[in-house]
């Protein structure tokens, strides 16, 4: 595990003067706010789906035991496997061990989180495999070794002469003179070489958007079709999924679909959704002969039952992370860790500890605008503070801003005391301004008058006025 | 119809408080004009906001019940701030235990308080202020009073009725300008970026004034505008709607 998440003030100072990523960033997250809002507008009953929606999971989470039994004895009736994986080393194992028996050299893999979750690509190179992105920004991601910056877009954070400028290079094959200005043309490059390796592969590896508890199924929804490819043609399809992806039935994930793909791209469905129910039947002509799922915990079941439960119904839309100013000012990559922005924020202290990620959830000014837009209405912001009541308990804020905070609120429960002491503070202040009506500098301040001026007090305070004018 | 000369408790906020006076005393005129008797009782001090979103809940709760003490009996509080606003209308609630008398004395407390311009035009039923002001001006939506209570329309209504008052939508004004309480000074290069996006969005209007209903957000924007030398006026929607242009705006000199 990186614990990048612990660098964030570091990150973030990069980003903001990585001008590149401060360019791609005000090209798309625009784009993505834009579509959502139609989308919502055209869907009258939009608001009502995400209520139902959230009630689905609560229900779900509630009973998650329940289901996951009936879940997994499902995938055995279709002749499937499920393993259980408390920790990543776990899942990476149970892996590992599916790839040895089917002597595999080559995965394909479709677009996982929970693969970066476990750090699958680095253990399986390890160990002699080749994992071979399928997803267009997971595979560009790839060819850089990094990580995706966007839970639903990977390379987001990259503009299209980078992109180009890694394909020329890991690309030999290519022709100077090909031009690839265009994303299309990068795409059709991408897939050239893709196509190939589909053929090869021994093992295809996918995530889940949504695992049936009813029937056995797991779902997939991609704009590529790279996931169907990846799944269908190798002999051994793998899912990768976390135990909160469950919900009921079929019923109840095509509801949740309904607010998924509006919610993340505006559209109203994803070009493909795919259900996968068992390997290859005896008279079916294709599709894998061997299907698992490999069933992560990594500590979710410990967040069931506490006030931060509500974080498992985030079904991965990205919406709260298009819509966060935060987000947007930084990129993904300054949060350190898997996932990013708001839902990141509050996942990953419960994933990695709140020691190994103090910042995030500090790194936020509880604007609202992700539960605003969140289509399983998860009170983000609430869910931040309960990570501050945490570190506060345990003494992991700054000193200073403890000691600061403490001495104001021990002020303001006096108020006599407070009184004075805001009229003496009014009163320097207006006095240093020496007329002009702000300060440039001011004392212990400077979080302040790095970027701005502090507009001066105008000399006595409102109470003190009131004093004098009414008496 | 409105109740008759309803008694209502003015709570300041500490920025109105120590920064600028002048936004209290137009908030006490807007409501005497609407016919409310206006009263500022002495023990208040801060909403606790602060410690609470420093996950300080127990001085959060100390600093609630001594507001709930001195806003006791007011058939309203109101609150020239949607930030402190929400804090008591929403969060005070959540501080308490359901079932005990503190919670129940939040909730009270809670259906009792509204934010300036939200109450003039819900309660009181003000559909239009008699005022002046020479103003091109553009209209940021302050989080809080946007989302947790979801003042959009009202203000804008008020100031539609201010003679000499041309209001000219931004791209993005609900979007958050960077302030965020403490936020700002623990990672102000973040802030500062965020306030960069909306200064292009506010100059991009053409107006000549910027108007917002909190304080905190206010400060933020105009010492940012300040500090890159623009001329745009910031100006708390209160001041506005009194015609209070005789205190200069914002961040400027006297
Ligand atoms: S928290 Fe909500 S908005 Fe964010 S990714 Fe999850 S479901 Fe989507």
């Amino acid at each position: 595990m990186d614990l990048g998440a612990a660098n964030f003030k570091d990150n973030v100072g990069k980003a903001l003067a990585d001008d590149k990523l401060q360019h791609a960033m005000t090209e798309t997250g625009p784009r993505f706010v834009y579509k959502r809002t139609k989308a919502r507008e055209a869907l009258p009953e939009f608001d009502r789906l995400r209520d139902q929606a959230r009630d689905i999971k609560d229900h779900v989470l509630d009973h998650l035991d329940i289901y996951l039994e009936k879940y997994e004895a499902k995938v055995k009736e279709t002749g499937g496997h499920v393993h259980w994986a408390e920790t990543p080393d776990d899942a990476r194992a149970a892996v590992l061990e599916i790839c040895r028996k089917a002597n595999a050299r080559m995965v394909t893999k479709g677009k996982s989180m929970i693969s970066e979750e476990i750090d699958l690509n680095q253990y399986l190179e390890a160990n002699g495999i080749t994992p071979v992105e399928t997803d267009l920004g997971e595979y560009i991601i790839q060819l850089r070794n990094e990580r995706p910056s966007h839970i639903i877009a990977p390379a987001v954070h990259l503009t299209r002469d980078q992109v180009e400028a890694d394909f020329r290079r890991v690309h030999t094959h290519l022709d100077p003179k090909r031009d690839l200005t265009e994303i299309p043309s990068l795409v059709e490059e991408a897939r050239g070489v893709l196509r190939q390796k589909y053929l090869t592969a021994d093992i295809g590896i996918t995530g889940a958007n949504f695992l049936i508890a009813e029937t056995g199924t797991s779902i997939i929804v991609t704009n590529e079709g790279n996931g169907d490819l990846t799944q269908t043609l190798p002999k051994v399809h793998i899912v990768l999924a976390s135990i909160e992806k469950l919900v009921p039935t079929l019923e109840d994930a095509t509801t949740i679909l309904r607010v998924l793909a509006r919610s993340a791209t505006g559209q109203d469905f994803s070009n493909y959704t795919t259900f996968s129910t068992g390997g290859r039947r005896p008279g079916d002509l294709d599709g894998p002969i061997e299907y698992h799922v490999i069933l992560l915990d990594n500590g979710r079941a410990n967040v069931l039952g506490t006030e931060f439960q509500d974080m498992l119904r985030c079904i991965r839309c990205g919406a709260c992370l298009n819509h966060c100013p935060v987000y947007n000012a930084v990129g993904g990559h300054a949060y350190g860790w898997v996932y990013p922005g708001p839902i990141g924020s509050v996942i990953t202290p419960a994933l990695i500890g709140i020691e190994n990620a103090k910042h995030l959830p500090n790194a936020s000014t509880f604007c609202g605008r992700c539960e605003e837009v969140c289509p399983m209405r998860i009170p983000i912001p609430k869910m931040l503070r309960h990570w501050r009541e945490k570190e506060f308990e345990r003494h992991l804020q700054p000193t200073s801003m403890r000691w600061g905070l403490g001495f104001w609120a021990w002020m303001a429960k006096r108020p006599k005391l407070y009184r004075k002491a805001t009229a003496l503070a009014a009163r320097v202040l207006a006095n240093q301004a020496h007329g002009k009506g702000r300060l440039k500098k001011v004392p212990l301040a400077s979080g302040w008058t790095e970027f701005r001026d502090l507009p001066a007090p105008q000399g006595k305070t409102f109470h003190q006025l009131w004093k004098e004018r009414r008496p | 119809m409105p109740e008759l000369s309803p008694r209502v408790g003015l709570f300041v906020t500490c920025l109105v408080d120590m920064f600028r006076p002048s936004v209290g005393f137009a908030a006490v005129k807007l409501l005497e004009d609407a016919g409310c008797t206006v009263e500022v009782p002495e023990a208040q001090t801060c909403c606790g906001q602060p410690a609470y979103n420093s996950g300080d809940t127990a001085n959060a709760r100390a600093l609630a019940l001594n507001v709930i003490a001195a806003f006791k009996g007011f058939a309203h509080v109101v609150v020239p701030s949607g930030s402190c606003g929400g804090m008591m209308v929403k969060h005070y609630p959540e501080l308490f235990e359901p079932g005990t008398t503190d919670h129940e004395e939040a909730l009270d407390l809670s259906r009792r308080t509204h934010e300036l311009t939200s109450f003039l035009t819900r309660v009181m039923k003000v559909e239009k202020v008699e005022a002046e002001f020479p103003a091109r001006a553009t209209y940021h939506d302050s989080c809080s009073g946007l989302r947790e209570l979801g003042i959009r329309n009202e203000p804008r209504k008020l100031l539609a009725s201010v003679e000499g008052v041309s209001l000219r939508e931004m791209t993005d004004s609900e979007v958050c300008c960077g302030f965020g309480g403490t936020f700002c000074v623990k990672y102000p290069g973040i802030s500062d970026k965020m306030l960069e996006k909306k200064l292009r969005h506010i100059e991009a209007t053409g107006a000549d004034t910027l108007i917002a209903g909190d304080l905190g957000c206010l400060m933020n924007m105009a010492g940012k505008l300040k500090r890159v030398g623009s001329a745009i006026k910031v100006r708390h929607v209160a001041e506005v709607l009194a015609g209070d242009y005789g205190t200069p705006p914002i961040a400027e000199a006297e």
